[in-house]
């Protein structure tokens, strides 16, 4: 198949292709997802992180 | 080559230009936040992208494709399933959520306060402090061989000139990890790439066509003497993997694919990305377009790597091994023999941005580990702990190029070699204990600690006494026992550690843990998977 003599090579040549449009289909149904309400919450969250992750990178 | 000359300076130019504007940009924490939440996905994606995959990847591994062929496919299928989907929906989520619930910043943070253990923290610092290195010089092996052959210029000028760009970028402002120039970057390896395959299946007459050249090459008598030596290793031709159990089937499967593939998901420059990201929501945006960015770049460099034997056969009635003289060579020979020189010119920085990229990122896990997990800098004054960072960043490049300058000297392949010795270690001491801590609330401290030093000792002794391709150059053995390695005769030899010490850990974490009680307060628990599983 695909010109490839071992069917174990065109199933792993298939497969990238494959899986990299898995990738690319999940992302389209999931792209707005996992935002959501907890917004609010996770902001001061990340703020708080974020924070620290600065002093950090700051002493990088 | 004045082209060539003016392309990089050029390239470095926009480099420096988007760091320092991204650098700027992001002073406060409100600005850095608010950018954040801003960023286009694409150029996170883009970024991440930029950073696993490195000169290593398309040098190293796309020459070792020109031996082992088409069976590195598989390989790239585990870095698109694995390294992008998988560890980012199953990995990623949690690992950005606990980090966050816990305040861990790097990796071995990451895993010693969900186990409540300095030790664990301090050991992965060790491990990464040591280690990176052989990775880091891995990328610089890829990039000083590129830069070697299109500029003509020997490999220790070369490396010299690569070592002090990326000291440069490091020192002022690569270390703040500017997404913008890594998105630049990256879009530069995208459309680099993208012409190199168009380009190879065109020169050989469309994608079935190509394959089927490549198929019947492997039968054709011209070549009956170079791929005799192959043949004795279980080579069955470019498009077929290795026969089973043999020498070459065990270094494909063992330590290319299983090595690389899984040891992907316990990279600590990896996971820590996942803690950086602002919510799942950008995780999700960033798969479609790490999953093709990863297809365009190693599944590209597989392809070409293996089809440019027929190119070469063509040429000069050799493979692409023997033309090359080795396999490091492979991917620099063919884009200057076979592509325009416009392109090599393209590709010098297409290559330039994939070391760049990973190279900052790893030296600043490196500078992490020391400044934060080795030496607790919290609550010294900042002159001091700035001090202890840069010094421990400062060492590992002294290190890295010291590995860069010594390894191809001892190990054809070397660029693979010491990829697949770091992805290894990595996935045999860290990936049951991380995973474990991302979804068994019950696993005790014991149980993980067990299970990472059985791996991490299990992948070194392996490394030293069985696995041929280390043991002749770390030479223990060959002092202890007088010979090069345990088991000369059959295949032990050519079985990679992670093979062994992945399994060995994977084991004794579950015994241990079946074993053993978790001592965990449940406060701690909860605290932890705060907001998971929901």
């Amino acid at each position: 198949m695909l010109g490839i003599s071992d069917l174990s090579i065109s199933l792993a040549y298939i497969l990238c292709i494959a899986s990299a449009l898995l990738c690319l289909i999940y992302g389209i149904i999931m792209w707005n997802k996992g935002g959501g309400d907890a917004e609010e919450i996770e902001m001061a969250e990340e703020a708080k992180w974020q924070e620290k992750e600065n002093i950090i990178d700051g002493k990088l | 080559m004045v082209v060539k000359i003016i392309m990089v300076i050029l390239y470095l130019g926009v480099v420096g230009y988007l760091g320092f504007l991204g650098y700027k940009n992001t002073k406060t924490t409100k600005d850095y936040l608010i950018g954040g939440r801003k960023i286009h996905p694409a150029v996170m994606a883009l970024s991440y992208g930029a950073t696993f995959i490195s000169t290593s990847a398309i040098i190293g591994f796309g020459g070792t494709a020109g031996v082992f062929g088409f069976s590195l496919l598989w390989l790239t299928f585990l870095n698109i399933f694995l390294g992008v989907f998988i560890a980012f929906v199953v990995f990623g989520k949690r690992t950005r959520k606990m980090g966050h619930n816990m305040e861990a910043h790097t990796f071995p943070e990451f895993l010693g306060k969900r186990y409540n253990s300095k030790f664990i923290q301090k050991f992965a610092g060790v491990v990464i402090f040591l280690f990176m290195p052989v990775y880091t010089a891995a990328v610089m092996i890829g990039a000083s061989k590129f830069i070697e052959g299109s500029l003509n210029i020997d490999y220790n000028v070369a490396l010299f000139f690569f070592a002090a760009i990326v000291a440069a970028y490091v020192f002022f402002g690569g270390l703040k990890g500017v997404m913008y120039s890594d998105a630049f970057q990256g879009t530069i390896m995208f459309i680099g790439m993208s012409i190199l395959v168009i380009a190879i299946y065109s020169k050989l007459g469309g994608i079935t066509a190509a394959h089927q050249k490549l198929t019947d090459l492997f039968s054709n008598p011209a070549i009956a003497d170079q791929i005799k030596g192959l043949q004795g290793g279980g080579f069955q031709g470019w498009t077929a993997l290795p026969a089973l159990f043999s020498k070459y089937w065990w270094i494909v499967v063992s330590s290319i694919v299983m090595g690389v593939g899984i040891g992907v998901l316990a990279q600590p420059q990896l996971a820590v990305r996942f803690m950086t990201v602002k919510s799942d929501r950008e995780l999700n945006r960033a798969i479609p377009i790490g999953g093709m960015f990863i297809l365009m770049m190693t599944g590209v460099a597989f392809l070409v790597g293996a089809m440019s034997n027929v190119l070469f056969f063509q040429e000069s009635g050799q493979i692409a091994v023997v033309a090359a003289k080795g396999t490091d060579g492979i991917m620099s020979l063919f884009l200057n023999n076979f592509m325009p020189e416009w392109f090599v010119s393209v590709f010098l920085v297409v290559l330039l941005a994939a070391g760049m990229s990973t190279i900052s990122s790893q030296l600043h896990a490196v500078g992490t580990a020391v400044g934060r997990d080795l030496f607790n800098t919290e609550g010294k004054t900042e002159k001091k702990a700035m001090l202890i960072t840069r010094l421990g960043v400062l060492i590992a490049i002294i290190f890295t190029v010291f590995l860069a300058y010594w390894l191809p000297t001892v190990w054809d392949g070397a660029i693979a070699i010491s990829t697949g010795l770091f992805f290894g270690l990595c996935g045999a001491a860290f990936l049951p204990m991380y995973f474990a801590a991302l979804f068994s609330k019950k696993i005790s401290k014991v149980a993980a600690i067990s299970g990472m030093l059985s791996g991490f000792s299990a992948s070194m002794l392996w490394m030293m006494f069985f696995h041929s391709k280390e043991s002749t150059v770390l030479k223990v053995c060959e002092l202890i026992f007088g010979k090069p390695m345990l088991v000369a005769d059959g295949v032990l030899q050519f079985v990679d550690p992670i093979f062994i010490a992945l399994t060995l850990s994977i084991l004794v974490t579950v015994i241990v843990a079946a074993a053993t009680k978790s001592k965990f307060e449940d406060k701690h628990i909860e605290a932890c998977f705060n907001g998971i599983g929901k």
